[in-house]
């Protein structure tokens, strides 16, 4: 669904963009994870046509980006950092607006993945609209202008802005900014639901543990590079250390210790971590069992991304200017 | 495209509120010289003001000279200037650009919509202008600038081509604030651009030192229309004026043109 070769920008001396291939199948809910200023932002900016790269190649839906722009994008929805409208209108009149602006919508050859299937035109516009609206629990917000919304039901709207003609294609830049925890639940929910339908997401964020719930790719940016991209379940292998739980902790390090290529790790009340290198769980469960431990817990340690993500884009912690 | 950047002048209240201030300066002038019955001494003031206290229907004609020096400018560059910054600035012009509308596309509707916003505001002050003056001070048979009387039919063509003429100035204005609009993402700092290169012709136009560019400048003939008014018709400095201003826009719409088909949109 988007395929990227060699995707470089420059802006003067600055390489914000280095080289990146991505490469998003279809059906793939696609977490892209990078600290701030890694050039997450002008990638999607690309992708959409709005930033021009400096070189590579940019594949949407299979056709040259931007130069097939009027093809692609009908089918394509988007949220690019945070969602923008016209305050002194309503939201329903906002979305009316937008999907006035540009192509005619004509219902397109793909699947659709809502319920109802847009028929060509304007038409159903509002039927499209409530649907979106309906899609993103905003059906009963009334003619109030957005103005007066709070940044949560703005945020709403820019996410039914993006499905109001049943995209095939997602690009949604940080979709849960603004949202309460019930609100990222239900986008979590309706991300997953839009996937089932046939749909392809593309997330950009920097919230580790929402992608790590919802993704089931995600690719890794840092200063510009590509450092990682993989199924999610492959980002977090096992860590090779196993905590283990035992009201006799001296014991148990003294079993664990005599194992061969077994290291031990930090050590805290009844907590003990354990450098495996190799040996099997649960072998080391046997031997402590068999010595007598009393093993509460014994958990197999896996990398969360956010391990994966600090270490892959380890630093200091300044902004590259 | 164009229909819904229509409805989006048309929604917008400082639309209506900028034409409304814009037939108001005129109306306000005449009350006052209705009231006082002092009038700018001949040849001097604002044209054609002298000639109005006796005839209204003159006024249409000294209304647009009112608002043609400051007023009508100021206001077709805040409106044009704000066409694209404006939509950047809010955000809204990345998600235009994604729907997807062409560049050139939502830069010719832009430019359309001045267009009908510059033509709705000239009009809508030579109308008032002509009600209030036909009103107040009353219609006769023109008698035109160099002494001879115009018929009301001859007034009407020459006051329609005034209009145009007025209009397409005011165009010349429109293409400089929109190229400006093109390039930064500030509706205030684009205005104020469109706003500097006016103020730098008008203040040039009085420069002696100056003279050898004057002809040039896009303010030079802005007030040319007043030749409209002579028997027969003085057509060198209208048609002077027409030729520059379409150079003019033509050039500045190009530049707008290039620079925004080929810009990164990061707002």
């Amino acid at each position: 669904m988007i395929r990227t070769e060699g995707l470089t920008k420059r802006f003067g001396g600055l390489v914000a963009v280095d080289g990146v291939d991505l490469d998003v199948g279809e059906g793939d809910l696609f977490g892209f994870l990078g600290p701030n200023g890694s050039g997450k932002t002008t990638t999607v900016r690309m992708l959409l046509g709005l930033v021009f790269a400096t070189s590579g190649r940019i594949e949407v839906l299979g056709r040259p980006m931007p130069r097939a722009a009027r093809e692609v994008l009908p089918q394509v929805g988007s949220l690019v950092e945070g969602p923008a409208f016209y305050p002194h209108l309503s939201g329903r009149a906002n979305l009316a607006l937008f999907d006035a602006a540009g192509p005619r919508f004509t219902g397109g050859p793909w699947r659709s993945p809502g319920p109802p299937r847009a028929t060509p035109g304007g038409r159903d516009r509002r039927r499209r609209i409530d649907d979106a609206l309906g899609r993103v629990g905003l059906d009963r917000v009334g003619r109030r202008p957005v103005r007066a919304w709070s940044s949560g039901m703005r945020q709403r709207l820019g996410l039914a802005a993006a499905l109001l003609r049943a995209p095939r294609l997602l690009v949604l830049d940080e979709p849960t900014n603004g949202l309460d925890p019930h609100g990222m639940r239900e986008v979590r929910d309706l991300l997953a639901e839009l996937v089932a339908g046939g749909s392809t997401v593309f997330l950009s964020s920097h919230l580790l543990a929402e992608v790590e719930l919802v993704c089931t790719r995600a690719a890794i940016v840092d200063r510009g590079r590509l450092v990682a991209q993989d199924r999610v379940e492959a980002l977090l292998g096992p860590t090779g250390r196993v905590l283990v739980t035992t009201p006799d902790v001296g014991a148990a390090a003294d079993l664990a210790a005599a194992l061969p290529g077994v290291r031990l790790g930090e050590r805290g009340g009844d907590r003990l971590a354990v450098h495996l290198d190799g040996t099997a769980p649960e072998a080391l469960n046997r031997r402590l069992v068999d010595g007598g431990v009393r093993v509460r817990e014994l958990v197999v340690e896996r990398s969360t991304l956010e391990d994966v993500f600090l270490r892959l884009t380890g630093r200091d912690g300044h902004v590259p200017g | 495209m164009f229909l819904v950047e229509l409805r989006k002048l048309v929604g917008r209240p400082r639309t209506w509120v900028t034409i409304g201030l814009l037939a108001g300066l005129p109306t306000l002038v005449a009350v006052l010289l209705r009231v006082t019955g002092v009038g700018p001494r001949p040849g001097q003031g604002p044209a054609f003001l002298a000639q109005v206290l006796n005839n209204g229907a003159l006024f249409p004609a000294a209304a647009l000279a009112l608002v043609l020096p400051v007023f009508l400018p100021v206001a077709v560059a805040v409106l044009a200037g704000d066409t694209v910054a404006g939509e950047a600035s809010a955000g809204t012009l990345r998600y235009l650009l994604v729907r997807p509308v062409g560049r050139t596309r939502l830069l010719v509707a832009k430019l359309a919509v001045t267009v009908v916003f510059v033509f709705l505001a000239v009009l809508v002050v030579a109308g008032v202008a002509f009600a209030v003056g036909a009103w107040l001070f009353g219609v006769k048979p023109l008698p035109s600038v160099s002494g001879q009387t115009i018929a009301a039919q001859d007034a009407t063509w020459r006051t329609a081509v005034t209009v145009a003429y007025v209009a397409w100035s005011m165009l010349g204005v429109a293409a400089v604030a929109l190229f400006a609009s093109t390039v930064t993402d500030s509706p205030l700092a684009a205005a104020l651009g469109a706003l500097a290169a006016l103020v730098t012709s008008q203040v040039l136009d009085l420069l002696d030192a100056a003279a050898a560019i004057k002809p040039y400048l896009p303010t030079h003939y802005w007030l040319a229309f007043v030749d409209l008014f002579r028997t027969p018709v003085l057509w060198h400095g209208v048609s002077r004026g027409f030729a520059i201003q379409a150079v003019y826009i033509a050039v500045f719409l190009g530049a707008a043109w290039a620079n925004f088909a080929t810009k990164d949109i990061k707002s």
